[in-house]
């Protein structure tokens, strides 16, 4: 190999959620620093729950992330439930899984068209594509709009949903407003089939790293995306609650970034690795869609992420639309809609406890812990982000990746390690965890 | 007219308020028919050093660092606009400043707390001139769109200074508080066509304060309804503590 050096440093990642920097240090042939470094300005969430009540957190924590703010809002009220010993109806659940339908398709849609797709057709954003590949981008644009609008009828929002709150809905979806969701991703589908079809066109980067892939798993033959135990590819098995097992984040000399691992070095969570996990529970044409892409468990090669997020967005339409034909041949029981309020009411028992929760969101596994006490108010929280868990296998794959590309310039490599960044659709704006060092050298 | 060049920044936020921008579907190729977005980092890798038209920040300020960039970018932009509560209000996170920040930091990062720095939250207009503020947290695009239109015309934009009671009463919500509720309603600056109330929420105050809340009145509802002071309070410093460094 020839010794060469190499010095990368992107401020500022773009195309991504918040603020990261890639630093890549290599000194004679040999790799010194492989960094990615958050310094997204901390924002202090889980301190600042202290002292609010358990039925405020949803509203606080959905704060935390503008892209996945149902995701966290799902896990916020799953681990408030928890710690009251709350059970939500199966009315409830039906309507909360078919909301984290809406988050992925969203989010993925996303990150598919707006943050990666430029990548593949050599641009740096979707604004010259707005002319060259006008059709892609309003296609990519009422694909979101669609997303957006089944949110504001189930919830209010999709960015920072309203009606979603702990013990179920303060507003229930009417019968018209089942149809008009059913209409509008039904509609979807066409550019849904094209969006199928654009990727089988794109190339994406060969390169493959053995990893550990992490997210929810379960004995039934449900795609686990809200509930579940937490499984990985290396066979292991845990109860939710015992998420620290694996999450423990460590600090190791050599690095600053706070990690997390369970059986190896580092772990990856998100669609690929729920696409490794459940792959057998995809809906059909979800599958059928992965092999006509040639994506196929266990799958390795992290760019790839992106394709597995297309294949859950087929995944996610259907069974979305599968959820809305039944409610329609089984109508809602609208005595269940509740009244907001930090409980005034007292209508919720009260007690002291511990919960937690897990829900699949469009870039991975995410925890919410609560600990309160016997008048509904926080004492302590935790909330680990599927990005932090990623950053360390991140790295790991960076420094895999740079000596097997030395032979490319510089400008090359640096766009080759961007992609890889990219392809988690790391959403740093959530992490809260990493520690942001300033380089000597810079 | 010429198209002005325009940029997005961000500091302390979950950029939703941006995001809001991108569901606007295909009229957001209307909006960028009129406008140059020549730095967004959030959607796009271009970067822009010069003059600007137009900034619109989102974000809080918490730090040294973005306190100096926030005075560079409001040195080379002719127009500052503050979009979404973090900017306008320092939102959520001014909650951080009913701690102490020593104890938060540690609280939350441990024996790595010293690599945290971190201040008590600002919003934009507290370190530099804002010229328009689009309050929200989300911000509400219709507001936005009226806003970006001010702004390019050079004309100004008056933020609603009546009480989201207003746009509720429009709407025919029942009240919250007739339902047993506290609701920041009376209060809080209306604008976004009483969003939550409608959804079956209540009003977190996330636009800010009225300008001259109707003391009376909101002493006779306090009552009215045995109301306890601490818990107004707390659920008014959900939003609005940074109301403290004005």
């Amino acid at each position: 190999m020839e010794k060469k050096n190499i010095n990368i440093n992107v401020e500022y990642i773009t195309r991504v959620e918040g603020h990261g920097n890639i630093v890549i240090n290599m000194k004679d042939g040999s790799l010194d620093k492989c960094r990615l470094e958050i310094v997204e300005a901390p924002r202090f969430f889980e301190g600042m729950l202290r002292g609010r009540s358990v039925f405020e957190a949803q509203h606080i924590t959905s704060r935390i992330c503008g892209i996945c703010a149902c995701g966290h809002t799902l896990a916020s009220i799953q681990a408030a439930e928890d710690a009251l010993g709350i059970t939500p109806t199966e009315q409830t659940t039906k309507l909360r899984k078919l909301l984290l339908h809406y988050e992925i398709l969203d989010s993925h849609i996303l990150h598919i068209y707006v943050l990666t797709a430029p990548d593949l057709l050599g641009v740096k954003s979707f604004v010259p594509l707005i002319n060259s590949h006008n059709e892609v981008i309003r296609r990519a644009l009422r694909m979101k709009k669609t997303c957006n609008d089944v949110c504001d009828i189930l919830v209010g929002r999709h960015v920072h949903p309203i009606s979603a709150i702990v013990g179920g809905f303060t507003k229930l979806p009417r019968e018209k407003d089942i149809d008009k969701m059913l209409e509008m991703l039904k509609s979807m589908r066409p550019d849904m089939d094209a969006t199928l079809e654009l990727l089988q066109t794109l190339k994406f980067p060969e390169f493959e790293r053995d990893t550990e892939y992490i997210g929810l798993v379960s004995d039934d033959n449900e795609y686990p995306l809200l509930t579940g135990d937490i499984g990985s590819t290396d066979g292991i098995r845990i109860n939710k609650n015992e998420y620290l097992k694996m999450t423990n984040e460590f600090i190791v000399p050599y690095s600053t970034a706070k990690r997390s691992k369970l059986n190896r070095e580092s772990y990856a969570v998100g669609a690929l690795a729920r696409f490794n996990l459940n792959f057998n529970k995809l809906h059909p044409k979800a599958k059928e869609a992965a092999l006509s892409l040639q994506l196929k468990p266990k799958c390795i090669n992290p760019y790839l992420n992106t394709v597995a997020q297309l294949v859950e967005c087929i995944h996610c339409l259907e069974d979305a639309i599968s959820i809305l034909e039944d409610l329609k041949n089984n109508p809602l029981n609208y005595n269940e809609e509740i009244v907001v309020g930090l409980n005034e009411q007292k209508k919720i028992p009260l007690k002291s406890g511990n919960g937690v929760g897990a829900v699949e969101v469009p870039r991975g596994i995410l925890f919410h812990n609560y600990q309160i006490d016997e008048n509904g108010v926080i004492q302590n929280a935790n909330c680990v982000i599927p990005t932090n868990q990623n950053t360390g296998n991140i790295e790991y794959d960076m420094m895999k990746l740079v000596p097997e590309i030395l032979d490319k310039s510089e400008e090359e490599i640096r766009l080759a390690v961007e992609m890889l960044v990219r392809s988690y659709d790391p959403c740093i704006s959530c992490s809260a965890h990493l520690l942001n060092i300033t380089l000597l050298n810079k | 007219m010429k198209k002005p060049n325009v940029a997005f920044y961000d500091f302390a936020c979950c950029e939703g308020c941006q995001l809001q921008v991108a569901n606007m579907g295909e009229s957001l190729l209307d909006l960028l028919g009129s406008i140059n977005i020549v730095e967004w980092r959030e959607v796009m890798s271009e970067k822009w050093d010069m003059k600007l038209d137009i900034s619109i920040i989102e974000g809080s300020i918490t730090d040294k660092h973005a306190i100096s960039r926030l005075k560079r970018i409001r040195k080379r932009s002719k127009i500052v606009i503050a979009y979404g509560s973090c900017a306008t209000i320092g939102g959520v996170n001014g909650m951080k400043n009913s701690f102490d920040i020593e104890e938060i930091r540690k609280y939350v990062y441990g024996d790595s707390y010293q690599f945290f720095p971190t201040e008590p939250t600002r919003a934009i207009h507290q370190i530099v001139k804002v010229d328009y503020f689009v309050n929200g947290c989300p911000v509400y695009i219709p507001e936005f769109v009226t806003v970006l239109k001010a702004a390019m015309l050079n004309i100004p934009y008056y933020v609603p200074d009546y009480a989201v009671c207003v746009e509720c009463k429009m709407n025919e919500n029942v009240c919250m508080y007739e339902r047993g509720v506290t609701c920041l309603g009376p209060v809080t600056r209306a604008g976004c066509n009483s969003w939550c109330i409608n959804n079956g929420n209540i009003c977190y105050g996330c636009r800010g304060m009225v300008s001259n809340p109707n003391i009376k009145g909101s002493q006779e509802v306090i009552a009215k309804y045995g109301i306890s002071i601490d818990m107004i309070l707390k659920k008014m410093n959900m939003y609005n503590k940074c109301r403290e460094l004005d």
